[in-house]
This record gives structure tokens, sequence and C-alpha cells, in this order.
């Protein structure tokens, strides 16, 4: 099962380095791992998306809890969430194809960014799934480069995570 | 107060109560040594080997209830003592390790003798810590000392580079600490509690087992009374020796790998298990399926809340210390009137006596050679059981834990979960430092103790008047062992050829060697190093070459598939 764990840490020098030496050394999955610091500069918002059983899962977030710069883990597919990623993609825009890739981005209310005579830059911001279905919908072969940020997650309705 | 970096290390030290440290000079740490040199509250014990100075801190630690403090250079000191911080890592033995490191301005750079120390020991220790600035020195060191102690112990680093020890700053030792990202939890949940002791009391087949959490918290007293007032069998795991009393009727051994018969038995067939301060490893639960096939209602205390349900799922999960939860549910069943099931439990009893009577330590007496195990018992009976034991690891490791009867705790002291060859001369170091005019003995082999024998120096510039006892089967005596029982008897590399006269060696080391090669003069050697008070007595046994360790449940095998000795 795919789980989202939401994770408040101390904003310190080596936090991030703890936490992916954790998954590493337990052999667990991260699928994709996104930091940045909170409002509060002191304390750093983590989002990991990871893949497990129950029972591993409930090792996880036990295992983070321990780490002693972690202040709190949600794991957010537990309730009601919102999930969002970002991709830049830029994809081959010549002749013919202009038309329909302009037409692709609007369905899936990307923005495209930069413009060659050859190639579009689109960003897309969705679940992992649209921008997977975005990537399905184009030929392979006119893409060419993408980069996606991760998932970022937050609770749905009075959800907090806080200290 | 305006103070150096160094001095504040110092002062920290004192403020800490710390009288003891253990370690070895080098360049990023001199300015700290200096300040060792001009004060006296705080003895500094040089090692020969960094790796000896946290094995020593070790034992000192887990003989005393006191924090062990090591401290090492950067560089190869810190990547020697990695070994004995990785030791104390795994059986959550409380540490503060102090490393030197290169001046901040050339972290980064591949300076002379830098390494990064943060990122090296980050999984092996419960905490660490780089200071980069010195006005943070004192309550980093703090924080240390809080870490290291509270909640699940374990080994805490503070990193700090050469110019922050020379850097000067206003020094006030900080109170009390607050960490908002630390907050174990410590009192058992009332009840949970309340739910485990009605389980224990419904109980028809009940066990307890009980692991190194009861030693480290303290708790032998609280857990012998509530297995003494239940009358319930009481298994002490390689951690746990000693945690309950191992001469008392109630006890039945050891569990796991080398367990007794009846204990691996008991384990594997009773209806309600207690488990407190174990955490039900491989070496114990080696096939978790195995375990689960017959149905038992399991109750887990813990200070350390990812202990539980890691390997085995378990009922009744209780996170806290367990000394307060043992006390709490002694005091529950003082309170209400139920009491065990004593038909069911005297039914329960005469199945585990049964198991007893198969007496399966038993070993060849009248043997002409000498049987390890006839070592071991008579230096417990000379010692009267007493003696402060230090083991390595391997075969001398489990018959130590076998037949020294260990009725109190922290007196048993070995490396159980990494495993550590070379622990237990440096680590009889630390305990004879902390119990001064105790007995301490090493039992060693000839492999282990040469993995630390350099410490010999250590002990003759101390006056360490440790007594190692080598069961010298001139074998890798476990690992031959293994390829005797699981790889045909290819004793491939399991064998020493050129070993050295361990009697001379001892005696170049300035200390009294000793050796024995027939049984009839194991008695009178050992009582002869017992008798040389003030002196290191190495005594070097010539035992049976080919004796193995029984019972033996082999690896990913269930606890009731023992390989039982020949002579049972």
């Amino acid at each position: 099962m795919r789980h989202i764990l939401s994770i408040l840490v101390e904003n310190e020098a080596g936090a991030l380095s703890r936490i992916a030496g954790l998954f590493s050394a337990r052999g667990y999955n991260i699928e994709s791992l996104t930091v940045a610091p909170t409002e509060d500069p002191t304390m750093s918002r983590m989002t990991i998306i990871t893949t497990g059983s129950d029972d591993i899962i409930e090792q996880i977030t036990k295992q983070l809890n321990k780490l002693v710069d972690v202040v709190k883990v949600v794991d957010l597919t537990e309730g009601n969430h919102i999930e969002r990623e970002l991709m830049l993609v830029k994809v081959r825009a010549a002749g013919k194809e202009r038309e329909e890739m302009k037409r692709l981005a609007d369905i899936f209310r990307g923005r495209i960014l930069d413009v060659t005579d050859k190639s579009y830059t689109i960003e897309l911001t969705g679940t992992g799934e649209k921008l997977d279905a975005f990537l399905c919908a184009i030929e392979p072969g006119v893409i060419l480069e993408t980069v996606r940020t991760g998932a970022s997650g937050i609770g749905r309705g009075d959800r907090i995570l806080k200290i | 107060m305006e103070l150096t970096g160094a001095e504040i290390v110092l002062r920290c030290l004192q403020e800490e109560g710390v009288e003891h440290v253990f370690g070895y000079p080098g360049g990023s740490v001199l300015n700290i040594y200096d300040e060792f040199f001009k004060q006296d509250k705080v003895k500094h014990f040089l090692v020969r080997h960094e790796q000896g100075a946290v094995h020593a801190a070790d034992g000192y630690s887990r003989s005393s209830k006191r924090i062990g403090v090591a401290l090492v250079t950067s560089g190869p000191g810190v990547t020697n003592a990695v070994t004995g911080i990785a030791t104390a890592y795994m059986d959550s033995v409380p540490l503060v390790i102090l490393t030197g490191q290169v001046p901040t301005h050339a972290i980064g750079q591949d300076a002379f003798q830098e390494c990064d120390t943060v990122g090296i020991t980050r999984p092996c220790v419960k905490h660490n810590f780089l200071v980069k600035d010195v006005r943070q020195l004192a309550s980093t060191i703090k924080k240390a000392f809080y870490l290291a102690a509270t909640g699940r112990p374990g080994p805490v680093l503070v990193d700090i580079p050469k110019d922050i020890t020379q850097a000067r700053t206003e020094y006030a030792y900080p109170q009390t600490v607050q960490l908002r990202s630390y907050n174990p939890v410590t009192k058992g949940h009332q009840g949970q509690i309340r739910k485990a002791v009605q389980l224990l009391l419904e109980a028809k087949r009940p066990m307890v087992y009980a692991g190194g959490g009861v030693v480290l918290n303290d708790a032998a007293g609280e857990l012998t009374k509530l297995v003494r007032l239940l009358g319930f069998p009481c298994t002490t795991t390689l951690m746990g020796l000693g945690g309950y009393p191992g001469t008392d009727p109630l006890s039945v051994g050891m569990p796991g790998m080398h367990g007794t018969y009846e204990a691996n038995m008991a384990m594997q067939q009773c209806d309600v298990l207690l488990a407190v301060g174990a955490r039900f490893d491989d070496r114990v639960i080696g096939n978790p399926n195995h375990f689960n096939r017959e149905s038992r209602r399991i109750i887990h205390v813990d200070i350390d809340p990812s202990s539980i349900s890691k390997r085995v799922k378990v009922d009744i999960p209780i996170v806290g210390y367990v000394k307060d939860v043992v006390e709490e549910m002694l005091k529950q069943i003082e309170t209400i009137k139920e009491r065990p099931d004593l038909a069911a439990l005297a039914e329960w009893w005469k199945q585990i006596e049964e198991w007893r009577a198969k007496d399966c330590l038993r070993y060849d007496r009248k043997s002409d050679k000498i049987k390890p195990q006839s070592v071991v018992e008579k230096l417990c009976e000379l010692t009267q059981g007493k003696a402060f034991v230090t083991s390595d690891v391997g075969q001398h490791q489990m018959w130590a834990a076998q037949y020294y009867k260990f009725d109190q705790p922290r007196r048993w002291i070995n490396s159980g979960g990494l495993g550590t060859m070379g622990f237990g001369l440096p680590a009889a170091m630390g305990v004879q430092t902390a119990n001064p005019g105790q007995t301490v003995c090493c039992i060693t082999g000839e492999a282990s103790i040469q993995m630390c024998i350099q410490e010999l120096a250590t002990c003759k510039q101390y006056h360490l008047p440790i007594k190692i006892v080598n069961l010298n089967n001139r074998y890798l005596g476990m690992v031959r062992q293994w390829q005797e029982f699981f790889y045909g008897n290819r004793y491939a590399e399991s064998y020493m050829e050129s070993l050295p006269d361990f009697v001379r060696l001892a005696e170049a080391y300035g200390h009294v060697g000793l050796r024995v090669d027939r049984p009839q003069d194991v008695e009178g050697a050992l009582k002869e190093a017992l008798s040389l008070k003030d002196r290191l007595v190495f005594i070097d046994v010539i035992t049976d070459q080919t004796e193995n360790v029984f019972p033996m449940v082999a690896a990913g095998k269930g606890l009731s598939e023992m390989i039982l000795s020949e002579q049972i």
C-alpha cells in the first residue's frame, strides 16, 4: 500500500540524512521525498511517499518518531487529505504537433511557461496519477525532459499537523 | 566567566559528576587533554586502542548504572571507536563519546585526520552533534548526557572541532534540557496495565520473558517480586541474566539459540507470555512463523515503541520504563482479590519440571580433557556467583551465560546485540574501574582475546587486577561448531596454528600467567588466580578442542526444534 507520511523535523544540518539513512538502513522504500522550511524557520516539513504492508508502515512511523530531530509524524493516508505534485515537462512542439500539444496542456490545466519554435515547457500540478496520465497521453517520442518535485500533502478540513 | 572550549568540556564533565574518562589523545583533542592535565577531579585512563576506550566506558556504565564517557581524536580515532559505539548502541548502553574534529574552516577540505564523524557514526548512535559554535558547547554536552540516559538509553556523540576548543565564551552550565522533539513515553498506560494484569491472572500456562531492559532500568527487584508473587516461570535472555536470580527455582534459564530445553519449550507452549524489556530478537525467536504456530497472548512492556510488534505481534503493548510498569502491576495485583489459577499452574509446573529433568546442560564430567563448561562452573562456585563477569563472543560466551548463575543484575557484561569479539578485556577494565576491590573475571577465548590484547598494557598501568580465563580450544569454536553442523566438517579458516604462548605474553606485559591442561588442575589454578588480589592473572586453560554448545536451535528453526547434546 502507498502511504504519504508528513513529518515535522528540526531544521538542523543532518536531519535529512538521518531520515534518508533510516530508510536505506532498514530497507524501506522511498518513492519520493520533499522537504522545505515551514513558516517557523526552525522547522522543516517533509512529505515522504512510501510503500509497504501495514506492519512496515507502523515500523517506519515508530522508527521516525525515535529520531531525536523528528518532532511529529502523521500518516496522511489514514484520513482525508490533499496531495499535489508539480511537474515541468519540455516537449517537442513543431509543425502540426504544436497545436495538439497546446490543446492537451489545456485539458490537463497545464501552463506553458516557455516557448521556442520547436518546443514548449509546460507546468502541471496535480496528484501523481494525473501527472502520469498526462505523460501517457502524449507520445513518448515528443517528451524531451521531465522534472517532478515529488508529492506534498496536507490533511483536509481541520486536520492540522503542528506542534 | 569566560572560558575556552576545552575548559568548558572539563567543567561540563565535572558538572555531570563524571569521575572517569577512557580515551586516547591526538592532534585535534590536545587542548582538551591540556585541561585534563591541569585538574584532578576527572581521572583519565589511557587505553591502547580507541575501540578499548569505548568498550571500557561501556563496561563501566553497564556495571555501575552511570554514564560511561570516552574521548578520542578525529579521523582514525573515531573510526577505531566505531566498533565500540555500535556495540553500545545495540545493547542500549548510555555513553557520551567526545570526539575531536579538524578546525571548522578545514572541515570538508580532506584535512589531515579528518573524517565525517557525524556521518560515519549516525547509524550507530542514539544521536550525535557537531558543535560549530563555542557558545553551544555546554548546552550540547548537557543534551548529550540527557539523551544518553533517558528513554531507551544509548551512546550519544559530540564532535568538537579544534578551533572550538580554543575559542572563548561566557560559561554557564544549563540546569535543565528542553527538546521539543524528544519526549519519550516513560509511564505505562494504566488501562493497558490493568488489562495485562487481568490476562496474567487468567493464564493457565504463563511465562515471564525478561530481557536487558530489566537490567538497564534497574527493575530486577520489582520483577523478582512480581514473578514470586505470581509463582510463574521466568526466563532471562542473554542480556537479562541477573535480572531475575539465576539460582531461583522459578528461573528456567536462558531462552533462544543456546537456551535451556525447559525455557524454550515453555516459551513455545505457554498461553500467556509477559515480555519485559526484551525484544524477540532473532537469537531468541529464530523463526516467528514457527513461534506463532501455537496460539498465545503476549504482553510486551518496553521503553521503545519500535521494539513492540517488530518481529512478533503482541496483544497488549505497554510503552514505558519497565521498572515503573512492573511496580504498577504489583500495586494493582495487591489491590484486587484474584489470584492465579493454582491448579492450572501446578499442572504447568509439572510439565516444566519434566522438561527440566532432561538436564539439557549435562556434559561429560569424566573426560580426561578439560571441559570448558566445568571451568565456568568451578569459577561460579569459587566466586559464589558474585563476581563481575565479562565475556567476548563465541562458544565461551554461551558457556559463561549457561553455567555461571547470576543472581544479581549488572554482574554479567557481554556484547549481546552486535556480538563484538574483543569486547571482554576492555569492558572488564571499565568494570574494575567502576567497582574497585571487587572480583572481575573476563571469560574469553584464544581468538577473541587477541582482538584487543593490547589492553593488557592499560591494565598494568592502572593496576586493574582482572582475572582472565582463556578457554583455549585452538579453534574459532563457534565457527567450527557451525562448520561441523552445517558445512560438512569443512573447517574453513577456523583453526589457528601459531598461537602465542599466553603465559609468557601475560608476563611480558607485567602480569601473572598460568597454564592448565589437566582437569584436576583447574580448581587450583582458579583459586591461585583469585587469591592474587592485586594482580592481573591470565589463566590459559587448554580445553577440549571439539566441545560444542548445547542445546542449539539452528538459525531460522523453531524453539522446540533444539539439537541436544549426545549426553542426553
